[in-house]
């Protein structure tokens, strides 16, 4: 059957995932490629200690980061760290998430909400929010304002411009067949315009939570006395590089677990686009 | 009791698109009563304003003169009174077929028990009923113009817009909903303008059949159709028709090739 991409999150999925396997394949295939990742890790890192190569310390065997993960989860910091990570990304994320799609869903529906708001969006976007850090520092300070904020400035571009997208790429004839069945006002925006656009503003949630751990972790670099940045910088000021790899690694976990959670909420959302 | 005009008034509609003073008329002086209850086909060359003018009657569009009434009242917008049935369908696809079929009864707020009646009720009369539950996306382009009929009907419009809805169909499958759109016109007994390019397919359905020339549009020719209500394709009065109808259609096309 011909495969027609039509928005952005099945272009996002092609683009990301190509065409789909059978299952069970898939599945056999993604575990194989994480073993192998694993096995190379472990013969590289055995080749250093029994060739003398380098000092071991620079690359630990993944059992030993393994064991530094379960050592801070048993003596109890790793929790303290996972939840002050965890605190900030849900707060910031939730209010890039609600202002992104709110200014969004009003800027593609209003075209004076849009004429405000989008020109200010192009000036700021082009700038790597990365850029911005210092700045907020700067005005905010390095609480955790500083930190929630600039998780909230982070992830409302995507996610306020694939709303935008969402909203203004709706079928005219959608539109045109509800209101000549009587929809109006608010009717014809939360029974046509709201799940026209669904699709691609969850896909800006997908983007949006990624990017909110991406950011998380350097803001936790510079003035944080918990989070999972936070003991990546504490492990290289110590000079402990399975704490820095665990952190890592408990980092894509939850990065993993958060686009899951986007993941699941979509196929709930949009089972219509591939029913069963 | 109140007079009754006719259902829909065309008067003196005109439209151009264009920049003003680079205007390009597609429509030009139309004047056409509808009665209610009549079955109206509207035929043409294309690109010479059919659509134009339905939607003009459905108010997605504003003509650059004249108005249309429907009752009397001027036309000012869309509104549930006119139902509107596209070639391209235009289902909600988040929405299954029971729920494209009450998304104008839901609108009027009307009680659950209400909207079953009334979703069960015209599900039956397209022949969708078992697959109440389906979404667009798993339906053949022939069920799914038979949910947006459905989906118009139970809105209970007294004025139904077709542009050229059976277009896109197969000829098996066009002839099938011609037989059922004739069929469910018996019974619902609606005001029909009807959008199409096949003469047969005219002469099949409509009570008049409207001719218009080459852009921009005026009306050429009408044609009253006096056949029995369940007509007969094979029949030699329908076939008449035809060839009259294809006569006068022929002389606007060979000027669009012109
Ligand atoms: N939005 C528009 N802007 C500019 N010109 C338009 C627009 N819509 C239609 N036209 C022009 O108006 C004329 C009539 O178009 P219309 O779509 O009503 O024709 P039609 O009779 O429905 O054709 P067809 O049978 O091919 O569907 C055409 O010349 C077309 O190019
Ligand atoms: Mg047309």
């Amino acid at each position: 059957m011909a495969q027609f991409l039509s928005s952005v999150p099945e272009l996002m999925d092609a683009g990301l995932r190509g065409s789909r396997l059978p299952r069970g394949r898939a599945l056999a295939l993604r575990l194989a490629a994480i073993v192998a990742f694993l096995v190379l890790w472990s013969l590289l890192s055995g080749a250093v200690v029994v060739l003398k190569l380098f000092n071991p310390i620079f690359l630990p065997g993944p059992w030993l980061v393994l064991g530094s993960v379960l050592d801070m989860a048993v003596r109890g910091p790793l929790w303290i760290h996972l939840a002050a990570t965890l605190e900030r990304v849900a707060m910031g994320f939730g209010a890039g998430a609600a202002l992104g799609v709110a200014l969004g869903l009003a800027a593609g529906h209003l075209t004076p909400v849009r004429n405000v708001v989008e020109p200010l969006v192009e000036v700021l976007r082009p700038i790597p929010p990365l850029a911005l850090l210092p700045m907020f520092i700067v005005w905010v300070g390095i609480g955790e304002a500083s930190k929630i904020g600039f998780i909230t400035y982070a992830t409302f571009f995507p996610i306020f411009l694939t709303t935008v997208t969402g909203v203004r790429q709706i079928d005219p004839l959608l539109v045109r067949a509800a209101q000549s069945l009587g929809a109006r006002g608010v009717a014809l925006f939360t029974r046509v315009i709201l799940p026209a656009a669904l699709p691609d503003i969850l896909t800006g949630l997908r983007l949006g939570v990624a990017l909110a751990f991406f950011v998380i972790v350097i803001s936790e670099f510079i003035g944080a006395e918990h989070g999972l940045g936070y003991l990546i910088n504490d492990g290289r000021n110590f000079f402990l590089v399975p704490q820095m790899l665990g952190a890592a690694v408990v980092l894509g976990l939850l990065g993993y677990a958060g686009n899951g959670l986007v993941r699941l909420l979509e196929r709930r959302l949009t089972r219509w686009q591939h029913p069963a | 009791m109140m007079a009754r005009g006719p259902k829909i008034q065309i008067q003196r509609v005109a439209k151009s698109f264009g920049a003003p003073g680079r205007a390009m008329p597609a429509l030009e002086e139309i004047d056409l009563d509808v009665a209610e209850r009549e079955f109206v086909c509207l035929l043409g060359p294309s690109g010479c304003g059919k659509s134009t003018l339905l939607n003009i009657v459905a108010g997605f569009l504003v003509p650059t003169t004249g108005t249309v009434l429907v009752d009397g009242r001027p036309v000012s917008g869309p509104a549930p009174e006119r139902g509107v049935v596209f070639q391209e369908y235009a289902l909600f696809p988040w929405l299954t077929v029971t729920g494209n079929v009450e998304f104008g009864p839901l609108l009027q707020s009307r009680p659950a028990a209400d909207r079953r009646r009334t979703v069960d009720r015209y599900l039956d009369l397209v022949g969708l009923s078992a697959h109440a539950d389906k979404f667009p996306v798993q339906l053949s382009g022939g069920m799914k113009q038979r949910v947006a009929i459905a989906r118009a009907l139970a809105n209970n419009p007294a004025v139904i817009l077709m542009d050229e809805p059976f277009g896109a169909l197969d000829a098996q499958t066009r002839e099938v909903l011609q037989d059922e759109l004739s069929r469910i016109q018996r019974v619902e007994h609606k005001t029909i303008l009807f959008v199409t390019h096949s003469i047969r397919e005219a002469v099949y359905l409509a009570d008049r059949v409207v001719v218009m020339t080459s852009v921009p549009g005026r009306i050429k020719q009408v044609f009253p159709i006096k056949l029995p209500e369940v007509r007969d394709r094979f029949a030699h009065e329908f076939t008449r028709y035809e060839s009259d109808i294809t006569r006068v259609l022929r002389e606007e096309v060979a000027k669009v090739r012109a």
